[in-house]
C-alpha cells in the first residue's frame, strides 16, 4: 500500500505548500493593510500580478535578473503607497462597502494599465536555478519550489523581527491595536499607513515573482490569487500574522489535495467552500480572538 | 417626505412612458431595458445593503441561479418558462434561507468574505457543469411565453420591464415605511438597540436576504429570456461587484438612488466604448473618484446639497 499512495500524496503536498507559500505572502499583505487602516485591499492580487509581469517586462528589456526583480518589487510598493495617499487617506472613515469599491477601482486601473502596456499574453521566465526536478520518495520537487518556500520563510522571519524588534514595527502594531492611543503617545500614524501599504505591495510582488516560473503569469491572474489570499487571511483570523501564514499554507495544501483527489475542475471552489465552513463554525477564523462589541 | 417619495414614482412613470417615443432606435431601447432590469436587481440589493446594512458580495450568484434555472429547465427538461422561473426563485430563496443564519452572525469583512465565497462557488458550478449549462460558452434560452402569449421584440419587453420596475419601486417604498422596514433600519443603526426594543434581528436579516435573493433570481430569469442567451459571466464575482457599485454610486438606502446607480453604470461601458483599450482604466478611475468625492452616493449627496432630505 505504501508504495502506491505515498508518492502521489507527497506530490500534491509539494505543489500545495508551494502555492500556499505565495498565498501566505498575499495574506500577510492583506493583514498588514487591515491592521493599519481597517481596509480590505482588493488590489492585493494585482500586486502579485505586477511582480510577475514587471519581472517579465524588465527581463525582456534586457536588464539582468537581480535588477529586474528589485524593480519588480519596488514598483508595486510604490503603487501601494500611491493607493494609500490618493485613494484611502482622503476617505479615512468611510463605510466598509465604500472602501471595498475604492480598492476594486484601483485593482481595475492597475490591471487595465498592465493590459495596455504589456499585452494580454501569458508569460513566464526561467526558474532561478536548475529546472531539473529533485526526486523525493517517488515524488518530484521543483527547485523553484524550494526558492518559493525559502524566500517566503525568510520574509516571515524578517517580518517577525521587524514587528518585535524595531521601533517602526512596534509603532505599526500599536496603531493596529488602537489608532487614537497610538497617536496620543506620539506615533506618526500616517507614516505607519505609508509603510504598511508599501510593505504590502512588496510582499505581494515577491510572491508573484517567485511563483511565475511555476504557474506562469498574465495581466488577469491577480483576481483569483488575490481572492485566495483574502480567504487565507480570513481562515487564520483577520489581523493575525501567524494566522495569515497558517491560513495560506492550509488553503494551498487543501486546494492541491482537492484538485488531486476530488476534482481538478473544482480546484478554485475549494478555498471558498473551506472559508464558508470555517466561518459557519468559527465566525472569527482559526486564530481570531474573541471580540466583545462595545455597545 | 412620504408624499414626495410617491411623487417621484409618478415622475418616473411619465419618463418611462415618454422614453420609447424619444429614443431614436432599438439600440437605445435595448440599453434602456438592460438599465431597468439592473435597476430592479439593485433595488432588492439596496434593501439588503442600504437599509438593513448587510453587505453581499455574491449577489450575482442569485441572478445566475435564476438565469440558469430558466435556461436549463426549459431547454433540457421542457418546463414552461413560468415554472422554471418560479423554480429558480424557490431555489435561490431556499439557499438564501439555509445560509442566512450562519452567514449573518458574521459582520463587516467576514460577512463580505462569506457572501463573496458563496457567489464564487455558484459561478464555478455553472462554469463546470458543461453538460447542462454549456460551460464557459453559455447556452441559448427560449423566448418567454406566459400561457399562450409570447413576449418578443424590444418594444414589448420595454413595457414589461417598466411595469416590473414601477411595481417594485412602489412595493419597496411601502415596505420601508412599514413596521418591517422600520425594524430593518433599526438593526442597521444598532443591532443591540434593535434587539432591546424587541426586534428579532436574525429573523429580519433572514427575511430581507431571502427577499433580495428571490428578486435577483427572478430578474436573472427575465434577463435570460430577454437576451435569449446566458453565459457564466452573469453569476461571476465582477457582476456582483457591479451590482454593489450601482447601489453605492446611486446612494445607499436611497430607493431612487438604486435606479440612478443602475442607469449610470449600465450606460458607462457604452459611453467608454470610444476609449479603445482604456475602458478598464477609465471605469476603475470613475469608481474611485465617485467613492472618494461622494462616499455617500449620488442621490444623498445631491439631496444634502440642495437642502432636501
Amino acid at each position: 500500500m505504501n508504495g502506491e499512495w505515498l508518492p502521489q500524496f507527497l506530490q500534491f503536498l509539494f505543489s500545495g505548500i508551494t502555492v500556499g507559500a505565495a498565498y501566505a505572502l498575499a495574506a500577510l499583505g492583506f493583514t498588514l493593510i487591515y491592521n493599519a487602516s481597517n481596509v480590505i485591499n482588493f488590489a492585493q492580487g494585482e500586486f502579485i500580478m505586477l511582480g510577475g509581469m514587471l519581472t517579465v517586462f524588465f527581463l525582456q528589456a534586457g536588464l539582468p535578473m537581480p535588477v529586474a526583480v528589485l524593480l519588480a518589487i519596488f514598483i508595486p510598493a510604490l503603487v501601494g503607497i500611491l493607493i494609500e495617499k490618493l485613494a484611502i487617506e482622503p476617505v479615512k472613515n468611510a463605510e466598509v462597502t465604500t472602501l471595498i469599491i475604492i480598492t476594486i477601482g484601483a485593482a481595475l486601473v492597475i490591471r487595465g494599465v498592465v493590459q495596455i502596456f504589456l499585452g494580454k499574453g501569458t508569460h513566464s521566465f526561467p526558474p532561478f536555478s536548475s529546472a531539473e526536478p529533485i526526486a523525493i520518495a517517488g515524488a518530484t520537487l521543483l527547485p523553484q519550489s524550494l526558492w518559493v518556500l525559502g524566500v517566503a520563510a525568510l520574509v516571515v522571519v524578517a517580518l517577525g523581527w521587524f514587528f518585535s524588534r524595531t521601533l517602526m514595527g512596534k509603532a505599526i502594531l500599536a496603531t493596529s491595536y488602537n489608532r487614537l492611543a497610538a497617536q496620543l503617545v506620539g506615533i506618526n500614524t500616517s507614516r505607519v499607513l505609508f509603510i504598511s501599504y508599501a510593505l504590502s505591495g512588496a510582499l505581494g510582488a515577491i510572491g508573484g515573482i517567485l511563483l511565475t516560473p511555476i504557474t506562469l503569469t498574465s495581466y488577469d491572474v491577480g483576481i483569483m490569487l488575490g481572492l485566495k489570499g483574502f480567504v487565507a487571511a480570513v481562515v487564520g483570523g483577520l489581523g493575525s500574522g501567524l494566522g495569515a501564514v497558517v491560513g495560506g499554507l492550509l488553503v494551498g495544501i487543501l486546494e492541491a489535495m482537492g484538485a488531486g483527489y476530488i476534482s481538478s475542475a473544482y480546484k478554485d471552489a475549494i478555498p471558498f467552500a473551506l472559508i464558508l465552513l470555517i466561518l459557519f463554525f468559527m465566525p472569527r477564523g482559526l486564530f481570531g480572538g474573541k471580540v466583545t462589541d462595545r455597545v | 417626505m412620504f408624499r414626495s417619495q410617491f411623487f417621484g414614482l409618478i415622475v418616473l412613470a411619465v419618463i418611462l412612458v415618454v422614453l420609447p417615443f424619444v429614443l431614436p432606435n432599438n439600440f437605445y431601447l435595448d440599453l434602456a431595458i438592460r438599465m431597468l432590469i439592473n435597476a430592479c436587481i439593485v433595488l432588492g440589493l439596496n434593501l439588503l445593503i442600504g437599509f438593513a446594512g448587510q453587505i453581499s458580495l455574491g449577489h450575482a450568484g442569485f441572478v445566475g441561479i435564476g438565469a440558469y434555472a430558466s435556461a436549463v429547465l426549459t431547454t433540457h427538461y421542457s418546463w414552461s418558462p413560468l415554472g422554471a422561473m418560479l423554480a429558480g426563485a424557490l431555489a435561490a430563496g431556499v439557499l438564501a434561507a439555509l445560509v442566512a443564519r450562519p452567514i449573518f452572525k458574521l459582520k463587516g469583512h467576514y460577512l463580505a468574505m462569506a457572501t463573496l465565497g458563496l457567489g464564487i462557488i455558484i459561478s464555478i458550478i455553472v462554469r463546470n457543469e458543461a453538460a447542462l449549462t454549456g460551460g464557459p460558452d453559455g447556452m441559448p434560452v427560449a423566448a418567454l411565453a406566459l400561457f399562450s402569449f409570447e413576449i418578443s421584440g424590444e418594444k414589448q419587453w420595454y413595457w414589461v420591464v417598466s411595469g416590473i420596475l414601477l411595481f417594485s419601486l412602489w412595493a419597496s417604498l411601502n415596505l420601508i415605511d412599514s413596521p418591517f422596514g422600520r425594524a430593518l433600519r433599526a438593526l442597521h443603526g444598532s443591532e443591540v438597540a434593535a434587539q432591546v426594543v424587541g426586534v428579532d434581528v436574525a429573523k429580519y436579516k433572514l427575511a430581507i436576504f431571502v427577499l433580495s435573493a428571490v428578486f435577483a433570481s427572478l430578474m436573472g430569469s427575465v434577463t435570460a429570456h430577454y437576451v435569449g442567451f446566458v453565459t457564466p459571466n452573469v453569476a461571476d464575482f465582477f457582476h456582483s461587484i457591479e451590482l454593489v457599485t450601482m447601489v453605492v454610486i446611486g446612494g445607499m438606502a436611497s430607493i431612487y438612488g438604486s435606479v440612478i446607480g443602475a442607469v449610470l453604470l449600465t450606460a458607462l461601458p457604452q459611453a467608454l466604448a470610444g476609449f479603445e483599450g482604456w475602458e478598464t482604466v477609465v471605469f476603475g478611475s470613475i469608481l474611485m473618484f465617485c467613492m472618494i468625492f461622494m462616499p455617500k452616493g449620488l442621490v444623498p449627496t445631491l439631496a444634502a446639497k440642495f437642502g432636501r432630505r
